[in-house]
């Protein structure tokens, strides 16, 4: 760990946060339950009379339902009930979609079971009712469908066409039309004269293929009915908005739902979301008057579960044959899927401040379509819209240093936001606050021995070698710290981007943190412990952090965009505060002092220049005692805050990936991999590099493995983990990782966000090192992901059409 | 309906005899029957390796044979691999190598591991990322679980500090300088 | 993730096991055979497999273990791969059927599926398929008739189909030694814990400097393994350099009939066989091919 010359020491002139604890790599708390199996998973949960669900679910994409008959299901052993979107159509409400991103958009109705038609393969008929999961499952295949077949749309540029519909009830498969344009913002001028006065345009489509987050845990909910309130479990990254828009669907009074998040086994973004199966189990709960579970399995997790990114990214770029950018135009197709899931819509629209990166343009515009398909609705997916616009701009940088036969990394450098330039208002709207990207890059291209690889990737074209070598390269930024409510509002989001914490301190001086960000695997019961004891002066171990039960933490906005420590870290930090605030008022009634003579570190107030101190644990007694309080004070040193960001936080980094190409095969490898990453200032090292090394994987796994593939009739071909690969510990590299620091000036701790970072900047970074080795071959594209039969393909059509130079 | 059959597993130092329908999974058996919830199921197909337990001492994927393959046998789960309260070895490794983020792979992979460094004690990074290979994970990118591995067969010691030891020693220990890939 | 309902039988003898078979027949039951169940187990699963009765062979001991029988080894069929692949006998004298047992799924599977399992599984993807076609192994299927013998050749006929009738089970493989020849098994996946897209079992005997004769199989390029005797005839007095053994392997395409799929259409698959092939020999002969190293080599 460096910090660049600019920042000084990490956090230096910040003397109000103590230093012992912040920056520790401190062993996660969350770890002893999980590595000795007594674990709580949503599925592990049992409660007594519980029934099982198991889902019908249409094997046709597209469809309308003539008849269902469930007469031999019921009376198959074990069942209880069964339930068809007919039985529930006056509760079961509409699925919500909560960002609305243009007046005019347009959504077809969202039924947990479909009623009428079915619009992907996968979405449920029917639900059986069992004493068991295997009476369950038995009886799904006695439940007797009819469906008249409906033509299917499953190509994205297909649909947008408009020649077959996904849903007959609408009129055009064109959900909305998003635009930004620089001009007319203010932010720039415009990209149609800027790309007209370029000396060099280039002009590329990009393909983003859809993935399947494939968490770990699969999807699980329990939902109680019993007693006064519904109480659910459910395997989410969202309690807070799940209680929220259980209540809206269901036309349950908020206060009658509680929501617990138990040990969630990841997310990834794909358990930010309100599901069918949720509502189902609730609506089904509620009719039997017991316990429900439905956990999926793993083939139904990635046939329904919501998928990402799914993208056609047409990009023009334009520059100076110096290579000063002059303009980027942006025209995406979005694909939905076939609804629109809670914040599907939005998600391309979050890429849309980033397809500028780290560089001065001077003009930007960027227009979406969102468009229905036959498929499963997408929604967020690690990044979510941001790793688009990412590998948008950095594939395009390639494309460019190519036509311009320049370094890469110096024509990056031409471009990007110097150092001394922040903060920066950039063509997008945004403003940069702080970074350093050459100092970032300095350090990885260091690390890298970019000089060194660069050499060897000569000798091996020379020498005209089988494998070939390539070098990467991905400078990137990103927005974090989701979100100030004020963008979100201007943006029609229905929600703010706010957090919440309370800090209570117990008799002993114990302290409790309530957080309304509900970690699944991220470390925030070990982060925010070291954020509250060094705050509050008390051992780490004797904090506790509680998270993830509507009654336990009764407000939060949850955890996704990299925004927990940015925005719910600094709502314990100003809890605790508040906590300091009341405790200096006892503190000075003990000690029979003024509230300006004293001061507090490590533990205690002190009376200045003296030897007279109180600690922490006494004032926490006084306050439960209540013995001698001053007047007017209430008895506890209880405290709640909410923090809303004034603006987003931009980590940075620059990742350099050195990737091997066996010509004779198609086979690609990572040599090396590099990254060096700016995340602000840093509370747990350890907790950081973890973040950074899962999203490497998943980045690097979008480049190189992942693809849900349909066939033409709609269904899911890599339906399983056979066919959809999820890369193992032998399919992945030693990551070599490095970090610098700028604070963020969004923040008082300067923070920047983690979680994404690797999974934004690593995908380029492959596709571009994959290209680069055999660019000189006369390979000019290679779509995602780059699979051995691929890569061999385009290496052939580069020799048959003469190509090779 | 099928007829039942009686059982006698041992799991985790104990034994049980139960009646069991033919159909049901051995993981079944343990986390429904037995409480042994501690072992995960995360897929369908014989990927993932959540719910890897060890059988009369090797790992198998107890999602892939029925109970009744089990009886009279020896079931290791999780559950039973901390002795006298003290954790195992890897389960301290993965604690201190910061080698499990969400938890849910984290009992198959421990078990595999265990089974790993019992067949090979002194394992390199590329034999011990060829060992896991049924065991997949999504949150870590799998560097600190090398790590870990490797720390047991190493003999690391770790301190009581609540500190993770240095990335420098964990990165020593993910990498042992074998280039796993280039060119031969 | 839960199979239809089943009946299960255990039996503890060959004789109990055909007993078994031959009453299920009668009775009309669809019987399926449990050997190591590591791709049975999961189709019945996904309920793309329910039958009615499960006749377990994991209590017959007879049809465990490794046999030295002079010119052979005698492999029982219910010989895990795990074994297989930590067996000092076959180390010796058949280092491919050895190295192909390590390379097949990951090592839980390994310790649970069996040698007989995979060859009547018949998975044309399966790892161990090839190599016992190029071994020119013998198999014994015991039925109601007693025993019989079906050579490696007939044996595959088909997607997942075998010479194994209703009321048979294959109990024991008999292989012949090819002590002293080098051997390689080069499997080409996109990621480790994958089936194979294709792959090469080779078996070469190098005399005075050159390939004296090599016999190789193929994995899935057609519906059922296959000899690549072409390439084969080739390789006899090949030279053992780079250039004359690719040679030698651009006649690996030839004859076969491979599917396309998510991994690679059939053309790809036709060029990939020549060089899994080239480097799958010359592995086998002592020589470092060109080209990226997979993982467990």
């Amino acid at each position: 760990m460096t910090t660049t010359a600019e920042s000084g020491p990490a956090g230096a002139g910040r003397a109000d946060i103590g230093r012992n604890e912040i920056g520790k790599a401190r062993l996660r708390k969350e770890d002893a339950h999980l590595i000795t199996g007594r674990s709580r998973y949503t599925d592990n949960m049992v409660l007594p009379g519980m029934l099982h669900l198991a889902m019908v679910r249409s094997p046709y994409a597209h469809a309308k339902i003539t008849a269902i008959d469930v007469s031999a299901a019921k009376a198959s052993a074990g069942v209880l009930a069964v339930l068809t979107g007919a039985d529930i159509a006056g509760e079961q409400g509409s699925l919500p979609n909560v960002w609305p991103v243009t007046p005019d958009q347009k959504a077809p109705e969202h039924p947990a079971i479909a009623v009428d038609e079915v619009a992907f393969s996968g979405e449920i008929v029917a639900v059986i009712i069992a004493r068991s999961v295997a009476a369950a499952r038995d009886a799904v295949e006695l439940v007797d469908v009819d469906y008249d077949e409906l033509p299917v749309v499953m190509d994205l540029e297909e649909a947008f066409t408009d020649k077959v519909l996904a849903h007959t009830t609408l009129e055009s498969n064109k959900s909305a039309t998003w635009v930004f344009d620089s001009a007319e913002a203010g932010t720039g001028t415009s990209v149609e004269d800027a790309l007209a006065d370029s000396e060099v345009v280039v002009e590329r489509t990009l393909y983003q293929q859809r993935l399947i987050p494939a968490f770990m845990e699969p999807r699980s909910t329990v939902v109680d009915p019993t007693g006064e309130q519904i109480t659910m479990w459910s395997s989410t990254q969202i309690p807070h908005i799940l209680r929220f828009a259980l209540a809206i669907t269901l036309g349950i009074p908020e206060s009658k739902v509680r929501v617990i998040a138990p040990d969630v086994g990841g997310g990834f973004g794909g358990k930010l979301q309100v599901t069918p199966e949720e509502i189902i189990t609730v609506v089904a709960a509620r009719r039997m008057g017991k316990p429900c579970k439905f956990t999926e399995t793993r083939s139904e997790s990635l046939q329904v579960g919501h998928h990402g990114r799914a993208q056609v990214q047409r990009l023009k770029i334009g520059a100076t044959k110096e290579g000063i950018v002059t303009g980027f135009s942006v025209n995406l197709l979005a694909d939905m899927g076939a609804y629109l899931g809670l914040i599907t819509s939005g998600i391309p629209i979050l890429g849309a401040f980033m397809y500028n990166g780290i560089y001065k343009f001077p003009a930007y515009r960027f227009e979406c379509n969102n468009i229905f398909t036959n498929k499963p609705w997408t929604d967020a997916y690690r990044g979510a819209g941001r790793p688009e616009a990412t590998f948008a701009i950095e594939r395009m940088m390639d494309e460019l240093a190519t036509e311009l036969a320049m370094d890469p990394l110096e024509l990056r450098e031409k471009n990007w936001i110097k150092h001394t330039e922040f903060p920066f208002a950039t063509v997008a709207g945004l403003e940069y606050d702080t970074g350093n990207y050459e100092a970032a890059t300095a350090k990885a291209v260091e690390l890298f021995d970019y000089e060194g690889l660069r050499a060897e990737q000569k000798r091996r074209r020379e020498n005209n070698h089988p494998v070939q070598l390539g070098i990467g390269v991905s400078t990137f930024t990103e927005m974090c710290g989701l979100a100030p409510s004020r963008v979100l509002g201007a943006l029609n989001y229905a929600a703010g981007g706010w957090e919440h914490a309370q800090v209570r301190v117990l008799p002993t001086g114990n302290v409790e943190v309530v957080t309304g960000s509900s970690a699944h695997g991220q470390g925030h019961e070990t982060a925010w412990s070291q954020l509250v004891a060094d705050r509050l002066g008390v051992p780490f171990e004797n904090v506790e952090v509680l998270h993830g039960d509507t009654q336990v933490s009764q407000r939060g906005m949850d955890t996704y965009g990299s925004r927990s420590l940015t925005v719910g870290g600094m709502a314990v930090l100003a809890a605790a505060d508040k906590v300091i605030e009341k405790a200096k008022v006892i503190a000075a009634h003990m000690m029979e002092s003024s509230e300006d003579d004293l001061e507090f570190a490590n533990g205690a107030f002190t009376v200045k220049g003296t030897e007279q101190s109180t600690a922490f644990g006494e004032i926490a007694f006084a306050a439960f005692s209540a013995h001698n309080m001053p007047d007017g004070v209430e008895p506890n040193l209880d405290s709640e805050a909410t923090f809303d960001p004034v603006n987003f936080s931009y980590p940075h980094g620059t990742h350099l990936a050195a990737m091997e190409v066996d010509t004779e095969t198609g086979h690609v490898s990572v040599l090396k991999y590099v990254c060096v990453d700016d995340v602000g200032v840093v509370v747990n090292p350890m907790l950081v590099e973890g973040q950074v090394h899962g999203g490497l994987a998943q980045g690097i796994s979008q480049a190189l493995y992942e693809e849900a593939v349909y066939d033409d009739a709609g269904t899911l071909v890599s339906g399983s983990f056979v066919d959809y690969l999820v890369p193992g510990a032998p399919d992945l590299p030693h990551y070599i990782t490095d970090r610098t620091e700028t604070p963020a000036t969004s923040n008082q701790l300067g923070a920047k966000g983690v979680g994404e970072a690797g999974t934004i900047a690593s995908t380029p970074a492959i596709v571009n090192g994959v290209l680069d080795a055999v660019r000189h071959l006369g390979v000019k594209d290679i779509k995602m992901p780059c699979t051995p039969s691929r890569v061999w393909h385009a290496l052939q059509e580069a020799k048959t059409s003469g190509g090779v130079q | 309906m099928a007829s039942s059959t009686s059982i006698t597993v041992d799991v985790d130092g104990v034994t049980y005899t139960d009646d069991v329908e033919p159909r049901l999974l051995l993981v079944q058996y343990l986390r429904e029957r037995l409480g042994k919830t501690g072992t995960l199921i995360g897929c369908d197909t014989t990927n993932c390796g959540a719910c890897t337990v060890h059988l009369d001492g090797v790992s198998v994927k107890s999602c892939t044979m029925f109970a009744v393959q089990a009886d009279g046998h020896q079931v290791t789960t999780i559950e039973g691999l901390a002795q006298n309260g003290k954790l195992a070895p890897l389960q301290e490794a993965f604690h201190q190598c910061h080698a499990l983020q969400c938890g849910f792979c984290t009992p198959g992979m421990i078990m595999q591991s265990a089974s790993l460094l019992k067949e090979n004690p002194h394992p390199t990074e590329t034999e011990i990322r060829d060992g896991l290979e049924g065991n997949l994970c999504r949150c870590t990118g799998y560097q600190n679980i090398v790590a870990a591995v490797k720390s047991v067969a190493d003999g690391v010691e770790y301190d009581e500090s609540g500190v993770s030891v240095s990335d420098d020693l964990v990165d020593d220990l993910a990498a042992d300088g074998s280039e796993r890939t280039g060119v031969s | 993730m839960i199979p239809s309902a089943f009946d299960y039988a255990a039996p503890t003898t060959v004789e109990e096991a055909l007993g078994l078979l031959s009453a299920a027949d009668e009775a009309g039951d669809e019987v399926k055979v449990l050997a190591g169940g590591q791709s049975l187990i999961p189709v019945m699963k996904l309920r793309l497999a329910d039958p009615s009765l499960v006749i377990d062979l994991g209590r017959i001991p007879s049809l465990s273990g490794i046999t030295d029988d002079g010119d052979f080894l005698t492999i029982g069929a219910m010989t895990t791969h795990h074994v297989m692949e930590t067996d000092p006998l076959l180390a010796t004298h058949l280092p491919l059927l050895q190295m192909a047992a390590g390379t097949v799924a990951d090592p839980q599977v390994r310790h649970r599926g069996t040698f007989g399992g995979a060859l009547v599984h018949a998975d044309p993807a399966g790892d161990m398929l090839a190599p016992v076609l190029a071994t020119g192994a013998t198999f014994t299927v015991s039925g109601p008739n007693g025993q019989r013998s079906v050579d490696a050749a007939d044996f595959f006929q088909g997607y997942f189909t075998t010479a194994v009738e209703d009321g048979e089970i294959l109990t024991s493989i008999k292989v012949p030694k090819y002590t002293g020849w080098g051997a390689h098994y080069e499997k080409f996946t996109r990621v480790a814990q994958q089936w194979s897209i294709v792959a090469v079992a080779a078996m070469v005997r190098i005399q005075d400097g050159v390939i004296a004769e090599a016999r190789l199989g193929l994995t899935n390029m057609a519906s059922t393994p296959l000899r690549a005797t072409a390439t084969e005839a080739a390789l006899a007095g090949c030279a053992l350099t780079q250039e004359a053994i690719a040679a030698a392997c651009a006649h690996a395409a030839e004859g076969t009939e491979p599917a396309s799929d998510l991994n690679g259409d059939a053309e790809y698959r036709r060029h990939l066989v020549q060089v899994v092939a080239k480097r799958a020999v010359m592995k086998a002969a002592g020589l470092q091919p060109d080209g990226l190293k997979r993982t467990r080599e």
